[in-house]
């Protein structure tokens, strides 16, 4: 059996994968393209109109634009993680696809790269559906804030990555509505997204920085949308490049386990 | 000895899940061009054979060659000149017809325009052409089948590996595949193919073997095979102690069958007179052998799984 952590033989195969599922995308793009537009309009106007009117501003900085670089971060995560653990899960276990695919050149570890480089993909384009209407309501800077594009497909590798794991070794689809109500939605709410790390009891902080994939994601994000860069960058890129590696590598491995018997 | 190698070689194959021995060190070869069948009950270990030589599924131990390589070392070279048609149906819901054709033939790095023409071909080949732009959901499941044979062919393979091809059709889809069948058996493709359907394999085969429990029972060609295990007619008369006592006192070997005693023979004409002249029955029938005279004589009567 392949040790989970070696490092698995992927082709420029895994392409072909990532481009099936971009041509369904953009095929389905009317029920693809809104649900973005209209998730950064409800944040905006939920939480920063409303919240905003009490709480003026957060360390100086208007509340709108603290919470703007959650926004994006949060739909890093939703998108990534949900597609490679609903979308992978129903495309695996139900449409059968991957084992369509795997009777042609294509290898299991081709195919799950593929499907982690299109939820980084998916997270990108989430990213770049959002970010004129941030902009146009003025609560992020620009140019800096286009580098949350690129940053977006590492956050979403990070996620999908972790997505698939899960994926890998959930016993049935409705198994994982665990890791998405007990990860995902305390995450959302937790690090450092629609209120400072700082206002956490400092033994939650130290588990959100450490074990919480979010907190650097949002934390770098808001970097480049306030801006306000720090030498802190460095920690966190490090941080999330080292667990998309992981994560993205142990996926690839626990799913050939789970298909290829 | 032929000088052309083998399609598929393999020795002493093996394959054990758990605690389980799905296929237990069987050896057979394919050669180029024929049509070799496996037949067998449920569990007999014919699609872990088959996953193995689709490259899918690792081996336990033992040899197998496909096109002279390792399925292990060279999955993509040997993935790429193959075509299989899974037992179950895995088309993409997200395509239409011709985006299942097209869309796989991209996994086989075929240039988008060798692809839309091949898709084009075979959509007529399968006789889908005016469902070209449906959704496979749409499909019925004799049209869903024949789109999986086609999704097969997309990339010309040298071997066409098919699992319980004609599963769960009527007679008009089953016909239509044996036609196709015979058609790319007929350019000379070779076609390896699992079926519990015995007349679909007597009728396709050119040679096969009969597995249970994950071995090789025997191998050769059905016409072969009847005149060896079961000898070319089949006498069936009503099951009664009387008739039963009666064949006994004969010395004519028999098998009981529900119902009917049935005895195999190359001589039906003798059996039947002195059934006639001798133990008095209601109704006596007599039969070609068929190949599932032999799978049922080799594999027994009992209900597998």
């Amino acid at each position: 059996m392949v040790p989970i952590w070696s490092f698995p033989r992927i082709t420029r195969r895994a392409g072909k994968v990532w481009y099936r599922n971009l041509v369904v995308f953009f095929r389905t793009w009317h029920v693809n393209f809104f649900p973005p537009l209209i998730e950064a309009f409800l944040y905006l106007f939920a939480i920063g109109v409303g919240i905003g009117t009490y709480v003026k501003e957060i360390d100086g900085i208007p509340y709108v634009n603290f919470i703007a670089p959650a926004i994006l971060a949060i739909s890093v995560m939703n998108s990534a993680f949900f597609e490679c653990t609903y979308g992978s899960y129903v495309r695996m276990y139900y449409q059968k696809s991957f084992d369509a695919m795997i009777a042609t050149p294509l290898s299991i570890e081709d195919v799950i790269a593929g499907e982690l480089l299109w939820g980084a993909t998916r997270s990108v384009l989430y990213v770049t559906i959002m970010l004129p209407v941030l902009a146009a309501f003025g609560v992020i800077s620009l140019p800096l804030s286009l580098l949350a594009i690129p940053l977006a497909f590492l956050g979403g590798l990070m996620f999908a990555g972790i997505a698939m794991c899960f994926t890998a070794i959930t016993p049935g689809i409705d198994t994982l509505n665990y890791p998405s109500f007990l990860l995902i939605t305390p995450m959302a709410l937790f690090s450092g997204t629609f209120f400072p790390l700082a206002l956490l009891p400092e033994l939650l902080q130290s588990i959100a920085l450490a074990l919480l994939p979010l907190t650097h994601l949002v934390a770098l994000v808001r970097m480049i949308t306030l801006p306000a860069l720090t030498l802190m960058l460095v920690i966190h890129l490090t941080w999330i490049i080292l667990v998309t590696a992981l994560f993205c590598i142990i996926s690839v491995n626990l799913m050939r386990r789970r298909l290829i018997v | 000895m032929s000088l052309i190698p083998d399609i598929i070689e393999a020795q002493e194959l093996k394959k054990i899940f758990g605690d389980v021995i799905a296929v237990d060190s069987i050896s057979f070869a394919v050669k180029k061009g024929e049509v070799f069948g496996f037949l067998g009950p449920n569990g007999a270990g014919k699609t872990s054979t088959m996953k193995i030589i689709a490259c899918v599924s690792p081996r336990t131990s033992g040899v197998v060659k496909v096109f002279g390589m390792d399925p292990e070392l060279f999955p993509a070279e040997i993935k790429q000149r193959l075509g299989v048609v899974p037992q179950e149906t895995n088309l993409d819901p997200d395509f239409t017809c011709y985006g299942n054709l097209f869309t796989y033939s991209r996994y086989f790095d075929i240039s988008p325009d060798a692809a839309h023409k091949k898709a084009e071909e075979l959509l007529e080949f399968v006789q889908l052409r005016e469902k070209r732009d449906v959704t496979v959901e749409k499909l019925s499941g004799g049209m869903k089948r024949r789109l999986i044979l086609a999704r097969a062919l997309v990339n010309n393979p040298d071997l066409l590996i098919l699992d319980e091809p004609t599963i769960g059709l009527d007679p008009q889809a089953r016909h239509l595949i044996w036609e196709r069948l015979k058609t790319l058996q007929s350019q000379g493709n070779t076609i390896v193919l699992t079926t519990h359907y015995l007349d679909e394999a007597a009728r396709l085969c050119d040679r096969l073997v009969i597995m249970d429990n994950g071995k090789i029972l025997v191998e050769g060609s059905p016409a072969d095979l009847v005149k060896k295990y079961v000898g070319s007619e089949i006498v069936e008369v009503e099951r009664t102690p009387e008739i039963e006592s009666c064949l006994v006192g004969n010395d004519i070997p028999f098998e009981a069958t529900g119902e009917t005693l049935q005895i195999a023979s190359d001589s039906a004409r003798t059996v039947v007179r002195i059934l006639l002249d001798t133990c008095s029955p209601q109704k006596v029938l007599t039969r070609p052998a068929t190949l599932e005279d032999v799978f049922l004589k080799l594999t027994g009567r009992k209900l597998k799984e």
